[in-house]
């Protein structure tokens, strides 16, 4: 125990003006971006604005990721799971039951929220932690997968085809193809998350979270039900993730027990935010940028392969290969992502 | 002042290692635990009886006991491997599975060119210890005492890059690899096949010697000292980057050979991997994270489970059943049924 | 009045009794010192009071309501809160963080929440590091952020376990008076564990002595200092040495 050397000479800070909080410069960027992102449909040619959207896709899966993971502190290897179930709450509603998809985001969001909680119940109530933590998740993810897979409630392996509809319609969430309202729905929805997310961050419950992420026994201490709050995290966590996976079936028109609860979509909602930047607000939006057009640049690749590599053609799996070897050199090399070190580098923290 | 011991770290009274009182009282690993076996053995019991009541059929259950050993004893190979790495070097190595699929298509191709396929075991074997030991090198050792998530990040990416590898160069198309000779042998009322059988029995060998190796050799003294306690073996002049090589190349080395037994029976595509680690995760969780032979019998338990699970769930997978166990296990007994311990 | 009550509580690591058969009563307004060798279970019986462990057997009443189990938040909110003797800050966050999170959840309204808990950092004399991150603050420090923080949550009876350890004699002094402030201006009851033996015989009102999870003597400082047992518990170790 070595006493500090500094002379305690001047102690108080009184008359000192308190640092100013980040939120309402975080808000201010998010409006700023969302302004200015608005036109990119109308500039992009058509298959750069599904890029845009995917990436859109990305982002919001990460947000929600980010959220129980990054800033809870409880690293979720399944958020396949809440993807998984909005996905299919939505498909479910609207084929089976002709249910508009926008309720059916809804209800995929409540139905996640309410998993992760039992979920989250669970593991807190057996004092799950680390290695043990993430393979629970991953297990409820792959128990998901597999009751899809065989259960003819939700059609099986097949999965839902979204019917096509004649005409465009925004009550049924469905648009030719090329038009620009999926990218600003799924604009809308990446920006409603950001806000909601830095809303969370500044909130009581946020500030508790965050507390307990760091010390639990501390955050009990001070008189914070930790439970309670992590609880909370993952329940909004899901339900962001959820969003994603609802959204994703609009898009894309179909979804499968694989598209929806595998494990690499667990991963792709985990790589965002790492290569963006772990507990940060824009990590995962950063992220998502990289990534979603690495998926077109391999899918280009295969498609032409350069030569000497011709038996590649039609070939797939290039795209995650891509993803696995950043991730492991983001890991390596920038373990607090790009944004996180940028921000460690040019402001204080 | 303060004792070296951080007490106001009251979350580690909780700590699942310390949970148990039987693991307090008798230092892991020395006594065997009769009870538990006892435990245990029943509890199977009473799980096969109920198969037996649900499906009506002795020759159903005869057949789902005889499978479920004999897949559970290579189940039972692939966790050791994981389990070692796991108590070793404090991994979840997610890759695990990725280098078993390897170890898949390369016994296909040595067998399509020609080769018996259980001798490709003398390729297999040395090619994943050697890969075992250039990726704990090249990239493993780079995060060492890092956070747990950065190395479950790793390894993940490891077993997409392998995963996908296979995929780009072989194609997602099935394949299989026939054993010559093959033919079923009749156990009771059942049959098996015979490649089920050697399968089997190469896994038990095989962990036989790994067992061995770790209780009789230097070697081994020196990886179990560095599981109990990196640090002291460091102390007392063991290279502890050494024994982590060669400690992850063992680990790989195992999933190497089970690939090379399991290639007759099953399907042969990138993505068989996956399915095995997940059970072999199963199986190191039940067995106890870092106890080796907790995973050959959690191998075993595990075989059952999925072969019984799915005369209690007609119609679901198979694989189904196997997660509910884990889940059960890992809220009842998280620290596995003989605890932790290398 | 009676705040806190405890009546035997005792608890077991794997055989070992950490406490044993433990009773005490603090009186509202009252300082008392805890004092006892290393290992004595004078941390242990925080924990036990806390919340933070179950005690195997006996019972604890704050206030006149038993809280024998509480959790460790429950406890808080009932009016009773502990500090760390290995220091435990928010590591991601300021010491204003730190101590905000603390007002916050002591029911402090948010707007006033960041101002309350600067005007408590400076009254500890952490105000030269109030926007420093804690991570790589000096002990000293870090000893007032616990206690910052402790005191946030308005609590009635505090347990303070070592906030004098690892300060030189010139820091002590601050925070001895921050603690006498406590009791006279907001009437706030204390438990302390120290080692230092000036704080204790200037801070307490009464002295309970711990030796081997046992109560070996409890009485006035002048008289428990006194005791033969006592030094005999210190196995020779003088008391007064620290001082
Ligand atoms: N969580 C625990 N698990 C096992 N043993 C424990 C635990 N906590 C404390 N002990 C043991 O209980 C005994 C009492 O410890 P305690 O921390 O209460 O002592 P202390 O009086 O606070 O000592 P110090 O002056 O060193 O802080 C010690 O022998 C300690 O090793
Ligand atoms: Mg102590």
């Amino acid at each position: 125990m070595t006493a500090t050397s500094a002379p305690p000479a001047p102690e108080t800070a009184a008359g000192r003006p308190l640092p100013r909080l980040p939120w309402n410069r975080h808000l201010i960027a998010i409006a700023v971006l969302a302004v200015l992102l608005v036109p990119l449909p109308l500039i992009l040619p058509p298959a750069q604005a599904s890029v845009a959207v995917r990436v859109l896709i990305f982002a919001l899966m990460s947000i929600g990721w980010n959220m129980m993971s990054g800033f809870g502190g409880m690293f979720s290897f399944g958020h396949a799971a809440y993807f998984g179930i909005g996905a299919y709450a939505s498909a479910w509603l609207l084929v089976e039951h002709r249910v508009s998809p926008w309720i059916g985001i809804l209800a995929g969001m409540v139905v996640a929220a309410a998993f992760a909680a039992l979920i989250g119940f669970l593991a807190l109530r057996y004092k799950l932690r680390g290695a043990y933590f993430a393979l629970a998740t991953f297990a409820f993810a792959e128990m998901l997968r597999l009751w899809a897979t065989n259960s003819d409630f939700v059609n099986r392996a097949v999965g839902y085809h979204v019917p096509l509809r004649p005409e465009a319609s925004w009550w049924w969430l469905q648009f030719e193809p090329s038009s620009p309202n999926y990218f600003w729905v799924a604009l809308a929805l990446t920006v409603v998350a950001l806000v909601v997310s830095v809303l969370y961050l500044r909130s009581r419950a946020g500030q508790f979270t965050k507390a307990a992420r760091d010390d639990e026994d501390a955050a009990a201490a001070v008189g914070i039900p930790v439970m309670r709050y992590k609880l909370l995290t993952m329940a909004l966590s899901a339900a962001i993730t959820a969003v994603a996976g609802a959204f994703y079936v609009q898009y894309f028109l179909f979804i499968d027990p694989d598209l929806a609860f595998g494990s690499s979509v667990s991963i792709q909602a985990i790589l965002p935010a790492v290569i963006g930047g772990v507990a940060t607000v824009w990590g995962p939006v950063i992220g998502a940028v990289v990534m979603g057009p690495l998926n077109d640049v391999t899918a280009t690749m295969l498609r032409n392969p350069p030569a000497g590599l011709e038996f590649l053609q039609g070939r797939s799996g290039l795209d995650v290969i891509v993803y696995g070897t950043l991730l492991i050199i983001i890991v390596l090399v920038l373990p607090k992502g790009i944004y996180g070190t940028i921000r460690q580098r040019w402001f204080r923290r | 002042m303060t004792s070296p011991a951080d007490q106001g770290h009251v979350a580690a009274a909780g700590d699942v290692a310390t949970l148990d009182p039987d693991e307090a009282r008798a230092p892991a690993g020395r006594a065997v635990p009769w009870r538990r076996i006892a435990v245990i053995t029943a509890l199977i019991v009473v799980a096969v009886v109920l198969a037996y009541v649900r499906s009506g059929s002795g020759v159903v259950v005869v057949q789902a006991v005889a499978t479920g050993v004999l897949i559970g004893g290579v189940y039972g190979l692939i966790a050791m491997g994981l389990t070692l790495i796991f108590g070793v070097l404090d991994i979840v190595n997610f890759a695990h599975g990725s280098f078993l699929a390897l170890a898949l298509f390369l016994t296909f191709g040595l067998a399509q060119a020609g080769l018996h396929p259980y001798l490709a075991l003398a390729v297999s074997v040395p090619a994943m210890f050697l890969l075992g030991v250039l990726v704990q090198r090249g990239i493993l050792a780079g995060a060492m005492g890092k956070p747990l998530e950065n190395q479950l990040l790793i390894t993940l990416g490891i077993s997409l890059i392998i995963e996908n590898a296979l995929l780009l160069f072989f194609g997602a198309n099935p394949r299989s690899v026939p054993l010559p000779g093959d033919r079923g042998v009749p156990i009771f009322e059942a049959v098996a096949n015979l490649s089920r059988i050697l399968a089997f029995v190469g896994a038990l060998l095989l962990a036989g010697l790994l067992y061995l190796l770790l209780q009789r050799t230097r070697l081994g003294t020196a990886i179990r000292a560095v599981a109990a306690n990196d640090t002291g073996a460091q102390l007392v002049g063991i290279d502890t980057r050494v024994i982590y090589a060669v400690t992850f190349a063992l680990g790989t080395a195992c999933a190497g050979a089970a690939g090379t037994l399991v290639a007759p029976l099953v399907t042969i595509e990138p993505t068989t991997g996956a399915l095995f680690n997940i059970v072999a995760f199963v199986v190191v969780v039940l067995g106890g994270m870092g106890n080796v032979v907790g995973a050959l019998v959690g191998g075993l338990v595990i075989g059952l489970a999925e072969q019984l699970g799915g005369i209690y769930l007609p119609g679901q997978s198979p694989l189904l059943s196997v997660f509910i166990v884990f889940v059960l296990v890992l809220f009842l007994r998280p620290q596995g049924l003989f605890g932790r311990s290398a | 009045m009676t705040l806190l009550r405890v009546d035997g509580i005792s608890k077991s690591f794997q055989g070992l009794r950490a406490v044993d058969e433990v009773s005490f009563e603090v009186a509202e307004g009252s300082i008392l010192g805890v004092i006892g060798p290393n290992g004595a279970g004078k941390t242990t019986i925080f924990n036990l009071i806390a919340g933070a462990l179950r005690p195997d057997s006996g019972r604890v009443h704050l206030a006149g309501r038993e809280i024998t189990g509480h959790t460790p938040h429950q406890v808080t909110a009932a009016g009773m809160t502990r500090t760390f003797q290995l220091m435990r800050p928010f590591y991601s966050m300021t010491v204003l963080e730190n101590v905000t999170i603390a007002v916050l959840a002591g029911g402090g309204a948010k707007r006033t929440a960041r101002t309350a808990a600067a005007e408590l950092i400076d009254r500890v004399g952490l105000g030269r590091w109030r926007d420093a991150p804690t991570e790589g603050l000096p002990t000293a420090a870090l000893k007032r952020l616990e206690l910052a923080r402790a005191v946030a949550s308005k609590p009635r009876v505090l347990l303070l376990d070592e906030v004098l350890a690892g300060l030189v004699p010139a820091e002590r002094a601050p925070v001895m008076e921050l603690l006498e402030q406590l009791r006279t201006d907001d009437g706030v009851t204390l438990v302390f564990v120290e080692h230092i033996m000036a704080a204790v015989m200037r801070l307490s009102d009464s002295v309970l002595v711990l030796d081997l999870g046992r109560v070996l003597t409890t009485g006035a400082p002048e008289e428990v200092t006194r005791d033969p047992r006592v030094i005999e518990a210190y196995l020779g170790e003088d008391p007064h040495a620290h001082a």
